[in-house]
């Protein structure tokens, strides 16, 4: 029983020194951070602070220069960094998540909204067309999209519908683990709030860890328990997001929070 | 007969040399798709110029050829690839599928079950299986390499999804060996069970895309399907009206625009050669008549 209250307290995801270099220009220097279960990390700066840069590295998309992503696999951990291809894009699709600004690079346009959702569960051996086509249905019913939507191409669907798509599309295996780029970027604001509603509430039911890239304070300010600050390649700052935003230390960091606008 | 400026089936050696090559390493790996430096052919793409290097590879001058487009044998692809061979390679042709020692084929598997020692040639227009799912040709390199096949099946889940059944007719995707997932060029869905264990030499060649890919014989091949929605290999519900057999695939053929229609065996061997031992279809008359007639 005494299991049950102990907090887990290895990390999910371990970064170590992680470095990506353009030529002679910088992608990212020299990032660690650690990432504990059930925790939301949120990454802001502003554009070209090497933002995406990391959270390409961190998904496996690009090969980082120098550093570590230690992921804590059912087996234990492992270097993502230098696994095997095959095995870290097994992982991609199953205990991992990526969540595209743009819902057009991470959904399947001219595939129904049931395809989509189904791909994953397809990609790691489903062959019941009934079994997939319910689940389908009942991770529409999460995203709250109609079920009578199931056999429409993502097309026809609003933006803020074919982003819920692709989070419906994303959690379908049950990931542990979730990045996002942006992805309340291109949004209006009624559409973005109701969103980061749903990310909540999915966030804390399912217990997921996720790191979220944004620009957005407000985003992270919802979502995120932890915040890093990043600058030109380099992490100025990080912290408790309320900590961050509240009395920020770094003058970068106080030129973001200051340039919010208050409505 | 043979015109003498033309080598032997109309390549040059260092060329069949090349071709063959990639055969013995198709033949290797079972559905796995070998780059080969396709040539110009003396026939514009989507006439079979795949296939046709494939068969000039194969052909030696003991050879006796088929060659049947949409399992007719007098067709006029049929007809120009035979020609051609008959002049470049002089080699002896025929149209009974069991004296053949080398078939090139588009789109259709002869009735007739293949023996062993027997060449079947393809031609095939796209062999990636997975290129209007996913475009990147880099990609589809990389899902075979890893062996990620569930797009195949997101293509099947869409038919279902939309008409009720795997609507995929032709074209329809396999498994060889249990690893490679292969397109087995247009054939009818009909013909796809005969792909499996044949004991004759299956050699596809896709000239315009430059791969040539091979099922050797006694090769297991397994089309895709759901667990609730097993593969059906279907036909049109009627018995050809020529000959009568039933278990052959049949075309429709159009006869009067009152909406008159009849069905015959797309096989042509097939039929010609039921109707020579005397069976009869609804519409047919015997043989010797309608020669006379």
């Amino acid at each position: 029983m005494t299991a049950l209250f102990q907090l887990d307290d290895r990390p999910l995801l371990s970064v170590k020194g992680l470095t990506k270099h353009y030529g002679s220009r910088i992608g990212c220097a020299d990032v660690s951070f650690d990432l504990f279960p059930g925790e939301v990390l949120g990454i802001v700066g502003e554009s070209g602070s090497g933002k995406s840069t990391l959270l390409s590295c961190l998904a496996g998309h690009m090969t980082p220069d120098q550093g570590q992503v230690i992921f804590r696999t059912t087996d234990g951990p492992r270097d993502t960094v230098t696994m095997a291809e095959a095995e870290r894009r097994r992982m991609a699709r199953t205990d991992w998540a990526f969540v595209h600004q743009n819902p057009r690079d991470g959904l399947r346009m001219g595939v129904s909204a049931g395809g989509n959702v189904g791909e994953r569960l397809m990609a790691i051996g489903g062959r019941h067309y009934g079994d997939i086509r319910a689940k389908a249905i009942d991770w529409l019913g999460r995203v709250e999209i109609a079920a009578d939507r199931i056999d429409d191409r993502p097309r026809a669907f609003s933006g803020g519908m074919q982003q819920r798509l692709q989070i419906a599309r994303n959690l379908v295996t049950g990931p542990r683990l979730v990045f996002m780029d942006e992805p309340t970027g291109g949004l209006d604001v009624s559409v973005q709030a109701r969103l980061l509603d749903l990310l909540r509430s999915l966030v804390r039911e399912m217990g997921l860890s996720a790191i979220i890239v944004t620009h957005d304070l407000a985003v992270v300010r919802l979502l995120a328990d932890r915040l890093m600050v990043m600058k030109g390649g380099h992490v100025v700052e990080q912290g408790l997001t309320d900590q961050v935003l509240d009395d920020p230390q770094h003058s970068y960091t106080q030129l973001l929070v200051s340039s919010v606008l208050q409505v | 007969m043979t015109e003498h400026s033309y080598n032997f089936a109309y390549l040059d050696e260092q060329t069949k040399r090349m071709i063959r090559r990639a055969i013995l390493k198709g033949v290797a790996v079972p559905g796995y798709q070998v780059p080969f430096a396709s040539r110009e052919m003396p026939m514009p793409y989507g006439w079979g110029t795949g296939g046709v290097q494939v068969t000039a590879a194969c052909l030696t001058p003991d050879d006796t050829l088929k060659v049947i487009d949409q399992g007719a044998d007098d067709t006029t692809n049929a007809v120009s690839i035979r020609k051609f061979f008959q002049r470049t390679a002089g080699v002896a042709v025929t149209e009974a599928t069991t004296e053949a020692s080398i078939i090139q084929t588009r789109h259709r598997i002869p009735e007739t079950a293949l023996s062993a020692g027997q060449i079947l040639v393809y031609q095939v227009p796209i062999p990636e299986p997975l290129r209007f799912l996913e475009p990147r040709e880099t990609e589809t390199r990389k899902m075979h390499e890893l062996e990620e096949y569930g797009l195949m099946h997101v293509k099947l889940y869409e038919d279902i999804a939309r008409h009720g059944t795997i609507a995929t007719a032709y074209a329809y995707p396999v498994k060889v060996e249990g690893r490679y997932v292969m397109d087995p060029s247009p054939i009818p869905k009909f013909d796809n069970p005969k792909l499996s264990n044949s004991p004759a030499l299956q050699l596809f060649g896709a000239g315009r895309e430059q791969r040539i890919y091979a099922v050797p014989p006694f090769t297991t091949v397994v089309s895709l399907d759901f667990d609730d929605h097993p593969f059906q290999p279907t036909k049109a519900p009627h018995d050809c009206d020529l000959c009568g057999a039933s278990e052959s695939y049949l075309d429709e053929v159009i006869t009067d625009d009152q909406g008159g229609r009849m069905f015959v065996c797309s096989d042509t061997d097939f039929c010609q050669t039921r109707r020579a031992s005397g069976h009869i279809g609804a519409l047919g008359v015997p043989v010797s008549e309608g020669d006379a007639a």
